[in-house]
């Protein structure tokens, strides 16, 4: 298990300040191999499940691996790798006196992710939710300026969201006697009829709604990543939203079945709109902002909805769409939020007028930050394109044109925000033609930042073209694969 | 008509693509300029050596990988496709040339950047020609806008700046805005997005629903230039001349026409537009755009800009050929991208020329430049005739098929707007010709001393505007691909 290993590293890590990159990197090398070798294992032999401590389920706790929780934690694995060698030098920087102590969180918060992704209990599930909830406040904590603040906003919002969770999986241990997801699955369809059962549905989903920052209860997200330390938002930014989105398809498709989900309820249409809201409202939110990581945060906002639209849609292209978008999303807002770093680490500040220039300054961070953009407008190649096509067929498909026009609508504005940012970087300080006509070039030092910072950065950007170039085989050959039937 | 696989057209799009690493990492300005005329040379090498397969009724077909369900990047050598290429590969030979004299003789910084993003766009262009399909053109499409953009804005001002917003804003705005939503109702109302000889869309949804479709993949490629969503093009031309040259006279505006002749021909289909009727009102939104343009064009000072309004009125003569859906037509629409390029090449050469050698960029103070640039003038007089479509030229023989095709579609009313935009283009170009030479010595603005621009400046025009009359004794090359494309129509001609 690659839980395993990150354990191993984190308490290596603890002894062994020193070398606890190496440790910190050798064990998420581990995770990541793992992760891989268990996603080619569930492709070819099926699902497998892992017992801890020995224990049969319904009494012990059983991890369960389909397909889908394979590809996401390989995901998680890539990210969280990536990025922990992508930002040695910023964490050498920012917490000189503190490295291990960021190490051990860092590691943990993958843990945590990497248990909700794989556990197939759902107590355990707020167990490791609030183990990389914690974590992650931590890791926020330690960031600049107003980040106390922000992790204090972080954390009432998290806990709100993380007791309703408890609550629904209180009231579905009440009415089923049962924790083990598999196990609640086969026992709620003969009480479907139940209203506990249909609380329990709300109050899980409300709880990752929080978790996730599904808008409006967004508030707690911007502030957050834009004050937590580089090396941490490149890490909890990518993942954490997406692990809930991760979350609630599992619970929505696996505890609950998509009869209940879909029909039974028949709150997909009202949270389609509210997805259109997230998206629409995040898009003009990001608009706003004059510091580059705030308005990425915000952007994020607006991609939450993506996922969750695409997956209320209810029908295959959409959810195809919205978990392929967890993937892509991961991938798009790592190279970004890596890139912010590295702009961060050599500029000293992220608000507009502090890149001016910055293109002949730091031409490769640059060109990577500008293939993350073209994803997250939705250019192909990139993988961008792919999931909100997919998203945008599901939508068609359901005869959803309010999601249809909002995902065009957010591709729009993407364009104008990164476009806004590209322009800074590109024209400003203006060049100023001689009698001649002839233009010189602002005169600025290129000085991009150390190999180590941007190798990482680069493979980074350069698996968003690989993910969309190879998504045809990603959703035929793994997502649908892990759907439920009768999704069609 | 056979198909066979074949990597030639990957070949010749990655070409380009592949030597920006070399471009950026060469030591000096002469290796590099080294490096993109050996691209240029491939590609076109590449393009030439599936020519005579292409003659032969064969079609190449590569297929990349599928990207998703039924649906592949995927490249395809037609007839119409290779028309294209030859085209926008040769151009690109000779705008390298050009592009040595200009951005040497003007200092220009920044030159490396401005080839790597010149050879990418061609990628680009070439993808356009070969896509198979609509994905493969829409990856294409954006790729090209989105690598245009440094050179569109490469002095890097104000003026470039704003300036670069509006490019960006109409034809990436118009691209998602429009052509991607057409492109995903397509695909959800058909199951394909395959170009094919008859098009696909018969029976797949009412006549308004069509029609809607249709404009919005004539809108959404803003490339095109039709109006309303024209204004990026003048805007452009605070690009670099040879920028304006190829991209905004030859690859960028054509891909343009070129994705909107693919979705009347492949997509639609002729005849299926002809039992709908959909023609008439697409030929009618390009009359309008011919005859507005071409009246703009006239009260325009800026040599260039008048240049760009030209390009926008002859732009819509090939929406407008395709769009009587009748064969002739269509052969004068596919024809008239390769003379228009021509011809209009020339004349951004010389706007260049006239600008490297004296600074001059509007048409007030041209008056007596023919005496101090003797040969530049006269090149560019041939060109203007060419876009007139007047003997000796190449433009003749397309704007004939073009009017030939308006009585073929019993169009008598598009017949007068093609004569009266002809009067147009003479009455906005000749007077620039004639103040250059025939003026009095009070009002002449230059010296009376010949000094031409530098040769790298010269001798490109020279070739171009040699070849604008070649085409008019020799159009087979081009002529003969267009019948093909349209026998492949299921027309007899």
């Amino acid at each position: 298990m690659p839980l395993i290993a990150a354990f191993v590293a984190t308490i290596a890590g603890w002894v062994n300040k020193k070398y606890c990159f190496a440790v910190a990197a050798l064990g998420l090398t581990g995770a990541l191999t793992s992760s891989v070798g268990l996603l080619s294992y569930v492709l070819t032999h099926g699902p497998v499940q892992y017992r801890l401590g020995g224990w049969a389920p319904p009494f012990g706790i059983a991890y369960q691996i389909d397909p889908l929780n394979a590809l996401i934690l390989v995901v998680i694995a890539a990210v969280a790798l990536l990025n922990l060698l992508g930002t040695q030098r910023s964490v050498a920087l920012e917490f000189s006196e503190k490295i291990g102590a960021f190490y051990t969180l860092y590691l943990l918060f993958v843990v945590g992710m990497l248990g909700i992704v794989s556990t197939g209990d759902a107590f355990n599930l707020f167990v490791l939710l609030e183990i990389a909830s914690i974590t992650g406040y931590a890791l926020i904590g330690m960031g600049r300026d107003r980040a106390p603040l922000a992790t204090l906003n972080y954390i009432f919002m998290g806990t709100i969201g993380a007791s309703f969770y408890l609550l629904g999986v209180g009231y579905l241990y009440l009415i089923t006697g049962s924790l083990n997801m598999a196990d609640i699955a086969a026992i709620l369809p003969q009480i479907y009829a139940s209203k506990v059962v249909l609380f329990a549905f709300i109050f899980c989903m409300a709880g990752l709604f929080m978790k996730m920052a599904f808008f409006p209860v967004h508030g707690w997200l911007p502030n957050a990543y834009a004050y937590a330390p580089s090396a941490a938002a490149g890490l909890i930014a990518p993942l954490t939203t997406k692990v809930m989105v991760y979350a609630m398809v599992r619970i929505a498709l696996f505890v609950f079945k998509p009869e209940f989900t879909f029909e039974q309820m028949g709150i997909g249409e009202p949270l389609v709109w509210a997805a259109v809201a997230a998206i629409v409202m995040g898009s003009l939110l990001a608009l706003a902002q004059r510091q580059l990581k705030k308005m990425l945060a915000y952007v994020i906002v607006a991609e939450v909805g993506y996922m969750v639209g695409g997956f209320w849609l209810g029908n295959r292209a959409g959810i195809s769409g919205a978990v392929l978008h967890i993937v892509n999303d991961a991938a798009m807002t790592l190279v970004v939020f890596m890139a912010a770093g590295n702009l961060f680490y050599r500029l000293k500040g992220d608000s507009f007028g502090a890149l001016k220039g910055v293109f002949r300054e730091m031409p490769v961070s640059m060109a990577a930050f500008v293939v993350g953009a073209l994803s997250i407008i939705g250019v192909p190649p990139t993988c961008g394109f792919f999931s909100k096509w997919y998203l945008i067929s599901g939508a068609i498909e359901a005869g959803h044109y309010g999601f249809v026009a909002a995902l065009l609508f957010s591709s729009l504005v993407n364009a104008v925000l990164f476009f806004r940012i590209i322009e800074i970087g590109y024209f400003e300080p203006f060049t100023h033609a001689n009698h001649h006509g002839h233009h010189q070039p602002p005169v600025r030092r290129f000085r991009e930042v150390p190999m180590s910072m941007l190798v990482p950065l680069l493979v980074a950007a350069g698996s968003l073209i690989l993910l969309g170039v190879f998504s045809g085989d990603l959703v035929t050959k793994v997502i649908h694969l892990a759907l439920p039937g009768q999704i069609t | 008509m056979h198909t066979i696989f074949s990597i030639k057209p990957l070949i010749a799009v990655l070409i380009s693509m592949l030597v920006t690493p070399v471009l950026v990492s060469s030591k000096n300005a002469n290796i590099r300029e080294g490096w993109t005329f050996t691209a240029a040379a491939l590609k076109f090498a590449v393009v030439l050596s599936m020519l005579p397969a292409v003659l032969d009724h064969t079609v190449l077909e590569c297929t990349l990988i599928e990207v998703m369900p039924g649906l592949a990047i995927k490249f395809r050598v037609d007839p119409m496709a290779m028309l294209f290429a030859l085209v926008s590969s040769f151009l690109w030979i000779v705008t390298s040339a050009y592009s040595i004299g200009y951005m040497r003789g003007l200092d220009e910084h920044s030159q490396t950047r401005y080839f790597c993003f010149f050879a990418l766009s061609l990628s680009a262009t070439i993808g356009v020609a070969f896509a198979a399909n609509l994905l493969t053109l829409y990856l294409f499409y954006e790729l090209l806008s989105f690598a245009t953009y440094p050179l569109v804005t490469h002095h890097q001002d104000k003026e470039a700046r704003s300036s670069g917003r509006k490019y960006l804003f109409y034809i990436v705005g118009s691209s998602i805005g429009l052509a991607l939503p057409a492109m995903l109702v397509t695909y959800h109302l058909t199951g394909t997005l395959e170009f094919s000889g008859q098009g696909f869309m018969a029976g797949a949804a009412s006549k308004s629903t069509l029609a809607v479709l249709l404009f919005m993949f004539v809108f959404g490629f803003a490339k095109a230039g039709i109006m309303p969503f024209h204004s990026w093009l003048p805007a452009a031309m605070v690009a670099p001349t040879p920028v304006s040259a190829l991209l905004h006279a030859v690859a960028v505006v054509k891909v343009g026409v070129f994705c909107i002749l693919r979705v009347v021909t492949g997509v639609f289909g002729v005849q299926h537009l002809n039992v709908i009727g959909l023609g008439t009102p697409l030929a009618v939104v390009a009359a309008v755009t011919v005859i507005t343009a071409s009246l703009i064009a006239l009260s325009q000072d800026g040599l260039k800009r008048r240049l760009a309004f030209s390009t926008i009125g002859q732009l819509s003569y090939i929406v407008l050929g395709a769009a009587l859906l009748s064969p002739k037509g269509l052969i004068g629409s596919m024809v008239h991208i390769a003379m228009h390029a021509f011809g209009k090449i020339t004349l951004f050469f010389c706007a260049g020329a006239i600008f490297v050698a004296t600074g001059v960029k509007n048409i007030s103070d041209m008056v007596g430049i023919g005496k101090r640039m003797p040969v530049t003038m006269t090149v560019f007089l041939i060109g203007a005739l060419s876009v007139i479509g007047l003997p000796p030229c190449g433009g003749l023989i397309s704007k004939w098929n073009l009017v030939l095709g308006t009585l073929e579609a019993d169009q008598f009313p598009l017949l007068i707007v093609l004569l009266v935009s002809s009067i147009l283009n003479a009455a906005y170009f000749l007077p620039i010709v004639y103040r250059a030479f025939f003026c009095t010595e009070e009002e002449s603005q230059f010296e009376n001393q010949v000094k031409e621009a530098p040769r790298w400046c010269l001798v490109p025009p020279v070739i171009t505007a040699c070849l604008s009359v070649v085409l008019f004794f020799y159009p087979q090359p081009f002529f003969n691909l267009a019948r093909m494309a349209v026998r492949s129509m299921g027309f007899d001609v």
